[in-house]
């Protein structure tokens, strides 16, 4: 930090609590700001998402198409490879794959879609089509969850003009504060990922005369693969 | 774009866009396209009110808490790797963006939206130091070829229709076939992602804005529906956050709550497209993502405006609506304010920001008819705190001049009595609202049948009107529509 740096913070501070009237050594204020870091209260949490479990990945299916992106319901992970076939074929694409090294995907029995081919690794922009595992999904509004990491790359959720994302049913979450206990569960309190993403349809820009097109820079296609769970 | 500041001649400014056709057509589309979203996505949402009380008062405690929640931002930020600076008005900012670029010896800088890049005036100041900045919004790569200033804070070209799209892009990209075929939006939109995507490619750093801090986890968020802020912050070497200080939140379920209510309140998404979340430079076993991850934070005015009641207009997240459903915003459009931030937002933000003296008039320029606090997800009483600039100013300067200038802007827009029609009918929905606000277009010869709507309601404030009336008496020149009262 240069010194200008140093006293800039320092007006800054001394202007707040001027404007406050504090000393920021105020106990009680200081147990305030410490209780709700820690507690992290939720608020008020929509009802729409509380639901049980086949009701909640229908309306999942339903606000993933309603924000523009498509979906298929699979009945287990192995139908994964034939499916992204499928999509690549029904969009007359190339039959090539970028993915990230997350074991879900790794593991999936790639040899049942024996014309695809699979590449692993982040995008450098020259990649159609990308797959990445979600993290998880959130049926309130038809959001995608994706962490970055070797596992699923950055990357690959914005620069393939079609992006394919895996969902697990068990990871479909009513709504957003669910996945954040998820996540400290996983990462511990106070940590995140160098990235969270929520991905809510396709890229789209409105900016000429309020049409709204999609495939402004991210992705013109997002296809959910959900995976498991009853279905209706 | 530079931030030349045009806010003094705000009534010129006013007349120009009233008479300016394209503008009038582009402007026309403003009310009918946002209204009805935002009423159909708050419909469909019972809780949506709730949440509004509860964003209300999650942004009331944090600015209450606003020196301890910072400290926590910073050691959070720090501890994930991330450098935190900050700064006090906006040389101090560029400064410290330029330090950055210039070590890494960037040449190329692209750009998320950032409301206060313009405020610091960022770009020309790049520029000047032989760095290229590159907008990669839409909405503000038009303008930035266009050197011009955005004019509504979400859709920063909305003051544009496409063939002055398709002439700038013919301009602008002569390296393409000239014969090629721009008449569509579509093909506008494949032309600039062609563009754009050899830009975020090649850029050395990319600067966003945030919609958010959060003080649990040091992350900043940006909330885009295009995906370039995403690009801009994942390619390059470094990424540079720039944010004003009360963008800052305690918790992710605190955000959680206020991101529930900005989109829908914004464009009538249920949720935009792309909520990041950032914290920190790539990790040692990332594949992607920047090297370096910088928070600017800028305090500009703001910690002073902690003190008083001013400190409400800090809840603000920037979401556009109180434009999108005022009239005067409807018919004059946002260059005419004169500086960064228009609307009811402008009015009541940039008379902090740039000096009440500069920014006086924008006060006035308002019908008071309260469409905006009503829409407001952060419920910022804005027409509360139009009059209490208007009362500082009659308290401050009642000198005659002074005063017949405010007074000028505010005649301005009572004699314009169709701006007035929608505070008569505030009951009517969203439906009736559209209707009504092309109706208005097509009557729009100006001065002509402001008579049959003198009896606009009053504006509210007695201390304003109290002074009119008297100033009035002395002066035995009254304006036309009270003499024929
Ligand atoms: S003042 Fe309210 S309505 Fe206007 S931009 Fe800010 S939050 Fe949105």
């Amino acid at each position: 930090m240069s010194s200008r740096d140093t006293s800039s913070r320092d007006t800054v501070f001394a202007s707040i609590r001027a404007s406050l009237g504090v000393t920021s050594q105020e106990a009680p204020r200081r147990q305030a700001v410490a209780d709700r870091l820690a507690g992290h209260p939720r608020g008020l949490v929509p009802a729409r998402g509380q639901l049980p479990e086949a009701e909640r990945l229908a309306l999942f299916r339903d606000m993933v198409i309603a924000a523009a992106a498509t979906i298929d319901h699979l009945p287990s992970a192995a139908e994964v490879p034939e499916a992204v076939a499928a999509y690549l074929r029904s969009r007359n694409l190339p039959m090539t794959i970028l993915r990230g090294a997350d074991a879900r995907l790794a593991t999936l029995p790639w040899e049942r879609a024996p014309a695809l081919d699979v590449w692993i690794g982040p995008s450098d922009g020259r990649q159609l089509a990308g797959l990445s595992h979600a993290f998880a999904g959130v049926a309130e509004s038809g959001t995608v969850v994706m962490l970055s990491g070797p596992e699923n790359p950055s990357t690959l959720n914005l620069l393939p003009d079609h992006h394919l994302v895996v969902v697990d049913a068990a990871d479909v979450a009513g709504d957003y504060e669910t996945v954040w206990d998820r996540i400290r569960a996983r990462y511990g309190e106070g940590v995140l990922p160098r990235t969270v993403n929520w991905i809510t349809g396709p890229s789209r820009s409105a900016d000429i005369e309020q049409t709204l097109l999609l495939g402004a820079h991210g992705p013109r296609s997002l296809h959910v693969l959900l995976v498991g769970g009853p279905t209706r | 774009m530079s931030v030349e500041i045009t806010t003094p001649r705000f009534k010129d400014n006013a007349k120009k866009a009233l008479a300016d056709l394209p503008l009038q057509g582009a402007l026309s589309k403003v009310g009918p396209g946002f209204i009805g979203k935002r009423a159909a996505a708050a419909e469909k949402l019972p809780e949506f009110d709730g949440l509004r009380d509860s964003a209300r008062d999650i942004k009331n405690h944090t600015l209450a808490h606003l020196d301890l929640y910072l400290e926590r931002f910073e050691a959070k930020a720090k501890a994930a790797g991330g450098h935190v600076h900050f700064a006090v008005d906006a040389a101090d900012a560029r400064a410290i963006v330029t330090d950055i670029c210039q070590r890494l010896g960037a040449r190329t800088v692209t750009k998320g939206k950032s409301m206060i890049s313009e405020e610091i005036g960022l770009n020309d100041h790049l520029a000047a130091v032989g760095i290229e900045p590159v907008e990669t919004d839409l909405g503000e790569y038009l303008i930035q070829i266009r050197g011009e200033a955005p004019s509504h804070i979400i859709a920063p070209a909305i003051h544009l229709n496409k063939d002055q799209v398709e002439a700038d892009f013919r301009r602008v990209h002569a390296h393409l076939p000239p014969e090629r075929d721009l008449s569509e939006p579509t093909s506008l939109l494949a032309e600039a992602r062609g563009e754009l995507r050899q830009k975020f490619l090649a850029a050395d750093v990319g600067i966003t804005g945030a919609n958010f801090l959060v003080a649990e986890t040091g992350t900043s968020i940006i909330v885009t529906n295009e995906g370039n802020g995403d690009l801009t912050q994942t390619l390059p070497k470094a990424h540079i956050v720039l944010a004003s200080l009360e963008k800052l939140v305690p918790t992710l379920e605190d955000v959680s709550q206020i991101l529930r209510v900005l989109a829908r309140s914004a464009t009538g998404q249920d949720m935009s497209v792309y909520t990041t979340f950032s914290t920190g430079p790539r990790r040692p076993d990332d594949p992607d993502g920047p090297g370096e991850y910088h928070v600017v934070i800028l305090d500009n005015g703001r910690s002073a405006m902690l003190g008083g009641q001013l400190r409400e207009v800090l809840r603000c997240i920037r979401c556009g609506a109180c434009m999108n459903h005022c009239p005067v915003y409807h018919a004059v459009g946002g260059h005419a304010y004169g500086w960064v931030y228009p609307g009811p937002i402008g009015s009541v933000l940039t008379p902090a920001l740039i000096g009440v003296e500069k920014g006086r008039n924008l006060p006035n320029a308002s019908t008071f008819c309260g469409r905006c606090e009503e829409v407001c997800p952060m419920r910022i009483p804005l027409p509360k705190l139009m009059r209490h600039w208007r009362e500082k100013e009659f308290e401050r300067h009642l000198t005659p001049a002074t005063q017949r200038f405010g007074l000028g802007v505010w005649a301005f827009f009572a004699r314009r009595g169709w701006l007035y029609r929608p505070a008569t009918r505030l009951a009517m929905g969203a439906l009736s609202l559209l209707g009504r606000a092309k109706g208005r277009f097509a009557s729009l010869p100006l001065a002509g049948g402001w008579t049959q709507h003198r009896d606009f309601p009053a504006p509210q404030g007695g201390t304003f009107q109290a002074q009119w009336r008297a100033r009035q008496a002395e002066r035995r020149a009254a304006p036309r529509q009270e003499a024929s009262r």
